[in-house]
């Protein structure tokens, strides 16, 4: 397969202070009309003494093509998805985010979230039926939510939906949760956050399956619950994960399902059938909702009819014919974020749904099971490349360059840099710890074609070359990329770190 | 109206262009194919996804029928017709005047902000790393730099969820900070933002938890009451977090002698902002804030039904704040070669992704294309557009208060505020939006949680009102209240 030659936007750009110019205007606000000024007088005149800005800030000062062409360089200087194939970024579910989706999510652009409900009837009946009719049947759960911003904020909701659930009925003392070290790390840090002491199972070292005797073991009368991702971040379904739960249940504990790379499991498998009680989905990875460089996300959140009255307010519910934002909710846990969460992110992933159907759901689900196998079975060939565990995986497998890192001496970053000179996104490597020595972690999600999964290898093929035969050529790269090696020293060094032009330029000094 | 309720779905199914038997092609899946789809499956020896499934997932947790779902729409158009069907029953504020704020606000967007927030790039990267997104980690240094400047610090990072995410974390970083468990917040703070921070603050452990005591504000003014600030302060407090304007849109002019009391105790001041006010407000850091936090929507990104929130922490460039941040904090780095930017991330072993239940508080997806927004708002602003944009807000929403308070039936009992203020009526505040919806009018939310400042409502007043649009809301309110 031919590589293509590549080369990355280098623009050299400056930082944006940098290019200000003393006077130059980007932007002019409307003013207040004469009869305005008439009245009040001059607006700065209008802040208390005590309180007005002495110095103007130090923004940078330029015109507005200048400003548009510095953030398109840097967007230029930049890899997203829709640019390459996306398919190294593991445990992120990089999918098409369809370009009409866009168009119907700015449809709400313009509209406040306390807006009377009257008014917002489109907003709250397509969020509704959106969990009602689809996400209800997609995993078996009877309510939902979507107010959490971000995959990990659900996780953190049902951290409070548990320390309330178990505040309510008098068992606050259960002050432990059990999570495996292949759950994504929000599994053990959001209920962390909300007090809860984390105890973590390890899987059986050979096979590295959960193991069912050690969460046996970890149980007892403190057991507020369970965190668990499944298939794990390395890929592995937990067969016994029916088996989990009811351990779980019969210790007097909740179970939250971490769905949110649920990608390959649409229409396959849900939640209720292995026994959570909540679950969220990450509809920004799952349900095809652009990332963002990192957000807005959002997690919707499911729970059982007996947790239902513990989701965060309001609650959309039906009433007289329409939809109404419920807050007469005295078991809620409240808020955990302002309004109603990140409804755009909803509107595409209801229109994502509505195209694709039962059918082209399940299809999604499984094309990118069988894209990982066809996967796994081009990248176990790669030399210096191995799979951990025997076990078969399911959206995403991780591995490991550790043979080839004692080979060759070019070990998993080095690799990481190198894929960027072909025009392929850095893949992503392993949450911590490194169980797996020099991991990475693809995830070929339904969007990408055989012939993509053909090229992505194809480069990682040349790269494990390269690095048996000329190593220097790859610990030295990246050499296509927009910049060149950056010097990591620095940034746990107080006296070199630098988190803003004004702390740089002071240690520049 | 169908099986399914309100929504209108399609009643038959759409054809045979994409369903012959057993084929299913859709545009978003390329090997739905089925010559490629067998094509993969005999180059690994399979039969079928079914054989494939049944060798990770045990039989008695598969699903094994079809999923009871809508029909599909996989024709553009059809989907497009029926999500923006749905969503064409909305009104918004284009179509209505609206007074709308309380922690979401309208103000004009810059066509440069959406044009970036579109690119391909930006919307659609995610976690890769810096040889393939450097304009990305430049676009989130150039956002902690510029949202830095506004705030009088050095240290931000990456933007969280909202401004009561901010705030949650801020307090949970004061709290570590000072070793110190009890945090005091004013009692006019956004009965929401509350709520998240309570959450924030409690913890099964009945020793891990914070306590959060409220101090009472002025009826006068509406500002914090400093004695009771000085009676509730004491060595146990943590810190002292309040806003800038407050919930109330107040602009607490005694946030100097705040910050003062705090520290005179060795608690840290927190401070709450709207950025959008700091091109005529003094700066956080001015008045003694050692963390503040805040809400950047205002800055350059639309409301989206409440979807446009990103919230912000900053601090001082000091080791014991930064050592703290739950926050992905980008730094700048030189490269091997001379000049060149390179960027990272600065004591990484902190976050979540890392340090997993040992992490201060957690990370994850938060909201950074919004910052990538802001970014491009602050710089197309700059000192000068920030400082004019400030007081046009503060001279049309006191021209606002004014002529409201001349309506009988209607009070605005506070002065001194930026964009948001209280007025009292002489019927209940959601009579008078039933009225004024009639107007074409989206009155002020009402301040059902604050009983003591009777039937009100808080109105919000930005650039985006001309004087006609604020002259209307007079003559429809001397009509509702009459």
């Amino acid at each position: 397969m031919k590589i293509r030659e590549y080369h990355a936007p280098r623009w050299n750009e400056p930082i944006i202070h940098e290019l200000s110019t003393p006077g130059e205007r980007g932007f002019i606000p409307p003013r207040s009309e004469p009869e305005i000024k008439k009245r009040v007088g001059q607006g700065s005149k209008l802040v208390p003494e005590s309180m007005k800005r002495k110095e103007k800030p130090d923004l940078p000062e330029l015109s507005q093509a200048q400003v548009l062409r510095h953030y398109l360089r840097l967007s230029q200087m930049t890899l997203g998805m829709e640019l390459d194939i996306d398919l190294g970024v593991g445990t992120c579910t990089m999918k098409y985010s369809p370009k009409i989706n866009e168009e119907l999510a700015g449809m709400i652009k313009d509209i406040h979230p306390m807006q009377p409900e009257e008014t917002i009837q489109g907003l709250l009946e397509l969020a509704y039926e959106f969990g009602d009719v689809f996400l209800r049947e997609i995993s078996g759960m009877d309510a939902f939510t979507f107010q959490p911003p971000g995959g990990s904020a659900g996780c953190y909701n049902n951290a409070l939906i548990m320390r309330k659930y178990h505040a309510e009925r008098g068992e606050a003392h259960r002050d432990e949760v059990i999570t495996t070290i292949y759950s994504h790390p929000c599994d053990a840090a959001t209920p962390a956050t909300a007090g809860y002491k984390v105890i973590t199972l390890y899987p059986d070292p050979e096979t590295g399956l959960p193991d069912t005797e050690a969460l046996k073991e970890a149980v007892g009368p403190k057991t507020a619950g369970c965190f668990i991702t499944n298939p794990e971040d390395i890929g592995i379904f937990n067969k016994n994960i029916d088996e989990w739960t009811g351990i779980i249940h019969d210790a007097g504990g909740l179970c939250s399902y971490d769905q949110a790379n649920a990608n390959a499991l649409l229409g396959i498998t849900r939640a209720r059938e292995a026994g959570f009680d909540m679950l969220f989905f990450n509809l920004h990875k799952t349900f095809s909702s652009p990332h963002g460089s990192s957000g807005p996300g959002s997690a919707a959140v499911g729970v059982t009819k007996e947790l239902e009255e513990y989701l965060p307010v309001p609650v959309i519910i039906k009433k007289d014919g329409g939809y109404v934002l419920d807050y007469d909710r005295p078991k809620s846990i409240g808020k955990i974020r302002d309004f109603m969460g990140n409804l755009p992110v909803v509107v595409r992933s209801y229109a994502w749904c509505m195209s694709l159907g039962a059918k082209g759901l399940k299809t999604a689900a499984e094309t990118s099971m069988l894209n990982n196998q066809y996967l796994v079975d081009k990248v176990r060939k790669i030399r210096g490349v191995t799979l951990t565990y025997p076990a078969k995986r399911v959206d995403q497998a991780r591995w490991s360059l550790e043979q080839m890192k004692q080979e060759t001496g070019v070990g998993i970053a080095d690799v990481n840099r190198r894929v960027v000179d072909y025009g392929i996104q850095s893949y992503f490597m392993s949450h911590h710890p490194w169980l797996i020595p020099e991991p990475f972690t693809p995830e070929p999600a339904e969007t990408y074609s055989k012939a993509d999964i053909d090229y992505w290898c194809a480069v990682l093929e040349k790269i494990s070359e390269e690095a048996y035969t000329d190593p220097e050529l790859v610990k030295s790269a990246p050499h296509n990329s927009s910049i060149h090696k950056v010097d990591w020293d620095g940034f746990n060094d107080p006296d070199r770190w630098a988190m803003s032009w004004r702390a740089y330029q002071r240690k520049q000094r | 109206m169908g099986l399914w309720g309100n929504v209108i779905f399609p009643e038959h199914h759409i054809d045979s262009l994409i369903d012959l038997e057993d084929e299913f092609i859709h545009p978003y899946i390329p090997n739905s194919v089925p010559s490629i789809k067998k094509e993969m499956l005999e180059a690994i020896g399979a039969k079928s996804t079914d054989e494939l499934y049944a060798e990770m997932i045990p039989d008695r947790l598969l699903l094994n029928r079809e999923m009871r779902l809508p029909e599909p729409l996989p024709d553009e158009l059809g989907l497009k017709r029926h999500v923006a069907g749905i969503l064409a029953k909305n009104k918004t504020t284009d179509e209505y005047i609206s007074f709308l704020g309380g922690g979401c606000w309208q103000h004009y967007i810059p066509k440069v902000c959406e044009v970036i927030q579109s690119r391909s790039e930006f919307l659609t990267a995610y976690a890769g790393g810096v040889y393939s997104d450097q304009g990305r980690y430049q676009a989130n240094f150039e956002f902690q730099s510029l949202i830095c400047e506004l705030l009088g610090m050095e240290v931000s990072g990456l933007p969280t969820y909202d401004w009561g995410a901010a705030a949650g974390n801020s307090v949970r970083m004061a709290s570590r900070i000072t070793g110190r468990k009890e945090i005091l917040v004013p009692k006019n703070m956004s009965p929401a933002r509350l709520s998240i921070l309570r959450n924030f603050c409690s913890s099964v452990d009945p020793n891990g938890g914070i306590k959060i005591t409220q101090v009472d504000y002025e009826d006068e003014t509406g500002r914090v009451d400093l004695g009771d600030l000085e009676s509730k302060l004491g060595e146990e407090i943590a810190c002292v977090y309040f806003e800038n304007p407050n919930y109330l849109g107040v602009i607490e002019s005694e946030g100097a002698k705040i910050s003062e009391l705090a520290h005179a105790y060795g608690a840290e001041s927190v401070v709450g902002v709207d950025p959008i006010s700091l091109g005529v407000l003094a700066s956080p850091a001015e008045y003694g804030a050692d963390i503040a936090c805040g809400e950047a929507q205002p800055l350059g990104v639309s409301m989206y039904a409440g979807g446009g929130s990103c919230g912000f922490i900053a601090s001082r460039d000091e080791e014991r704040y930064v050592a703290e941040y739950p926050l992905r904090l980008l730094s700048i780095a030189p490269t091997t070669v001379e000049g060149e930017y390179g960027f990272g991330q600065a004591l990484y072993a902190r976050t979540s992704y890392m340090a997993r239940e040992k992490a201060k508080d957690w990370v994850g997806t938060t909201t950074v294309l919004w910052g990538i927004t802001a970014a491009v708002y602050m710089s197309l602003l700059g000192p000068t557009g920030m400082k004019e944009l400030g007081e046009t807000i503060l001279e049309k929403s006191h021209y606002a208060a004014e002529i409201l308070d001349d309506i009988p039936g209607a009070f605005v009992p506070y002065r001194g505020f930026f964009k948001e203020f209280p007025v009292v009526f002489s019927k209940p505040a959601e009579e008078v939006n039933k009225q004024l919806l009639k107007y074409g009018i989206f009155g002020g939310s009402p301040l059902t949680d604050y009983p003591e400042m009777g039937q009100s409502a808080l109105y919000c007043v930005t650039e985006m009102h001309n004087l006609e649009m604020i002259q209307r809301l007079e003559s429809a309110l001397r009509e509702v209240l009459a």
